[in-house]
């Protein structure tokens, strides 16, 4: 039992030194990363500590699928959507960028991003290729026309007609430009998915003659006349220079979105807003948890300063599981933090509160340390699971949201009330075993130590 | 041994005092301005500018410089000093905001730093709204669900539930009805931040609560003889160390957040803040009090069944 104890005491020992060394913010040997965080290998930014838009600047974009009433978005046309607005932002050139799908729509986030506003832009020009039914084309509609079609008005057409979709842009599989041999005219070359080919090859077979429009974001990139019924691969010709048919060509390749979407969220914190909030939170989570360790060994004493030892221990167990995990910081999530080193040392308190009852009520010292932590065990572990079911409710709240404000504050709650079930329970039960164990006899004459 | 308990009434009508007249302020909200809260572009839809100039502009001026560039609904205010202004208008968007920044550098001579930017579409809003009523409502039910499994050994576990719900109801009420207060005093707005701090205050009430229930628990096993009202007061006084500690501890933090911690976080650690008291009260002054008063079947709870009668008799005897 004893030696069992020293044996736990040693490993807890251990671990904190590791958590304080992962939570130190230096730049850790790369075996280190690997052994601590082989989730994050390759990852020029493992071991560090993530900081949200609002520490560190930065814009956050929040994208959604903009159809009629009664028409929804997949799983897969959002994910898709993701897929290709990744690969417009990876194009602006912003590290750390990231593109994620939430319930129903996209978020975009662009630390450190110069001018948000143009980012903004580049991602709504994103554009909406669509095949539309001309017919026989009676109002001579040609490229650089705007025209309103069955998925949407344009914002500015030509005519009132609104004309028939007759698919999206993602049923491409592949585009090309090509040079026909013998009048070095440039074509562009396409490939259609298998969905594409059945919906093509019908529509195409009864419409020979006919005009189709290639239509980006409404507006008519090239308007030809069908020729022969097109299945799985197809050519469009036209008065094209090479240049004119490559950018045809990448606006088909990568402007294809399942669906239109549209700007619902946008949340831009300046360079040196979040460079503030990051001082100010530090300097009042320094003061904040001062106080507090100041408080615990004035009130406590012997217990209070084991209990400091544990806080101390809390924090560097919460840094370093932010950045195994990783959990990106943001402000309210600080706060969060901050309030779970509340209930860290309310553990300790209730601890001691019952210990000192205890000794008050004539025990022995040991006896008194083993009901203190058994006593008031069922009140930290009920509620800190109500505390931990109330940051789940949050959690799922925030993702359904996109609020990932809400989000922060929740991760960083829930680990917290976790940690401090080890650091404040089991760790200071665990140290205080062993001072009783090694120190009994002169710790009996020393009941003051214990505040009683 | 001082008896807490004896005074409950005294407890009942101090918080009907201060939560009544939060319902009032809410209901003149209400009735003004069509919500018990201002809200903020989360809900409403809008967008939200902070801007920092290198010279003061008083608000007046910036809200005649929108209206001169044909956007009619604005709202300026300062923020931590004169040189920073918050503009609350419809959506922008980015060629809007480009257009307005060149303005604006003729108007005033120069172009501001922008420090924040924020634009919520307008459909957005309703759904945000409802998803907040259902997560408090759905934290209310867990909480209550979990504390009746937690009390499940105990006589009467429903009882326990409900007084910490009520208690948390109370919490909930009051620092409402301080924000709402606030936001007439100063424009504070409920945002998704105020929605945390709400969930927040929740978590902590119960805490709280349950420590204190949890060795009402512990002693209506170890002294079985005694009237409920003897071991409630016993387990307040019991617990009443422990409440102080905790609060004083948490004040801390939240002190240091409140001086130091950033105007951004401000109105969410100080709805917290007054929460958080609400919920100490709450436990000691609220919850346990209701406990006793549903025992002696006092007021309202006499509804709740009769069969008992005999052994509340007893037990005064």
């Amino acid at each position: 039992m004893q030696s069992r104890n020293n044996i736990v005491l040693l490993i807890i020992i251990l671990l904190v030194g590791l958590a304080t060394a992962i939570a130190l913010p230096i730049d850790h040997p790369d075996w280190f990363k690997n052994i601590v965080a082989p989730h994050q290998k390759g990852d020029p930014n493992a071991l560090t500590l993530r900081l949200g838009l609002d520490l560190r600047g930065g814009t956050q974009i929040q994208l959604m699928p903009d159809l009629p009433a009664g028409q929804s978005a997949t799983e897969d046309d959002l994910e898709r959507a993701r897929a290709i607005i990744e690969r417009r932002v990876n194009g602006l050139g912003v590290s750390e960028s990231l593109v994620q799908t939430g319930r129903d729509r996209i978020i975009v986030a662009l630390p450190g991003v110069e001018d948000p506003d143009a980012a903004i832009e580049t991602l709504r020009s994103t554009g909406q290729l669509e095949f539309v039914d001309l017919g026989d084309n009676p109002e001579g509609l040609g490229a650089g026309d705007q025209i309103n079609t069955s998925l949407g008005p344009a914002p500015n057409p030509r005519t009132e007609t609104v004309y028939e979709t007759i698919m999206t842009g993602d049923k491409l599989k592949n585009v090309d430009v090509r040079r026909d041999p013998n009048t070095q005219q440039p074509y562009i070359a396409f490939e259609l998915t298998k969905e594409g080919s059945e919906i093509f090859g019908e529509y195409s077979g009864n419409n020979i003659g006919k005009f189709l429009a290639i239509v980006m974001d409404k507006t008519i990139l090239s308007a030809p006349v069908i020729r022969a019924k097109i299945t799985d691969s197809g050519i469009i010709e036209g008065d094209f220079t090479v240049e004119e048919a490559q950018n045809l060509a990448i606006q088909m390749k990568y402007g294809a979105l399942p669906v239109p979407l549209k700007v619902i969220d946008v949340r831009t914190v300046g360079p040196s807003l979040g460079e503030d909030s990051i001082r100010r939170s530090l300097l009042a989570g320094t003061i904040g948890v001062i106080v507090v360790l100041l408080f615990m060994l004035a009130y406590y004493r012997l217990p209070g300063f084991i209990a400091d030892l544990a806080l101390l221990s809390f924090v560097a167990f919460n840094i370093a599981l932010y950045k195994i995990i990783p959990v990106v910081l943001t402000l309210p999530g600080i706060a969060g933090f901050l309030l779970t080193t509340g209930t860290a040392v309310d553990a300790n308190i209730l601890i001691f509160e019952r210990m000192r009852e205890e000794l008050r009520a004539g025990r022995s010292l040991p006896s008194a340390v083993e009901a203190g932590f058994s006593r008031a065990w069922t009140s930290i572990l009920d509620s800190n699971l109500s505390t931990i079911l109330t940051g789940l409710i949050l959690l799922y709240f925030g993702s359904n949201f996109g609020a990932s404000v809400v989000q922060g504050f929740a991760v960083t709650l829930i680990i917290g009330v976790l940690v401090s079930m080890f650091t404040a329970v089991f760790a200071t039960r665990t140290f205080m075993r062993f001072m009783i164990q090694y120190f009994a006899e002169p710790l009996k004459r020393k009941l003051s130590w214990f505040s009683v | 041994m001082y008896d807490i308990i004896k005074h409950r009434r005294w407890y009942y009508i101090f918080s009907t005092f201060v939560i009544v007249p939060g319902l009032l302020i809410m209901l003149y909200s209400m009735i003004t301005i069509g919500t018990p809260f201002r809200l903020a572009i989360d809900f409403t839809g809008g967008s939200l500018w902070e801007l920092r100039f290198q010279e003061p502009i008083p608000p007046g001026e910036m809200v005649s410089f929108f209206q001169s560039q044909g956007i009619r609904d604005v709202n300026v205010h300062t923020i931590g000093d004169e040189y920073t202004l918050v503009i609350r208008t419809k959506p922008l968007d980015p060629a809007e905001k480009q257009q307005l920044l060149e303005a604006m550098a003729q108007a005033f001579g120069h172009e501001p730093e922008e420090l924040q930017f924020r634009a919520v579409g307008p459909t957005v809003g309703k759904e945000v709204t409802r998803t907040a009523f259902i997560a408090v409502f759905m934290a209310s039910l867990v909480i209550l669900g979990f504390i009746i499994w937690a009390f499940r050994q105990v006589d009467h576990p429903v009882r326990y539930g409900v007084a910490a719900i009520i208690a948390m109801v109370h919490d909930v009420l009051v620092a409402s009805a301080f924000f709402s207060l606030m936001g007439f005093i100063a424009g504070w707005e409920v945002d998704a931040l105020f929605l945390t701090a709400l969930l927040t205050v929740i978590g902590f009430s119960v805490q709280d609560t349950i420590v204190v229930f949890d060795r009402i628990r512990e002693n209506s096993r170890r002294r079985k003889g005694e009237p409920f009202d003897i071991i409630a007061n016993r387990s307040l006084l019991e617990t009443m160390q422990r409440s102080i500690a905790t609060q004083i501890n948490a004040m801390f933090v939240m002190i240091a957040l409140l001086l130091f911690g950033g105007v951004t976080i401000r109105q969410f650690i100080a709805t917290m803040f007054i929460g958080m008291l609400s919920g100490t009260y709450s436990s000691i002054f609220i919850a346990t009090p209701l406990l006793v008063s549903w025992h002696n079947r006092e007021g309202i709870f006499g509804w709740f069944g009769g069969r008992k009668k005999t052994k509340i008799k007893k037990v005064s005897a």
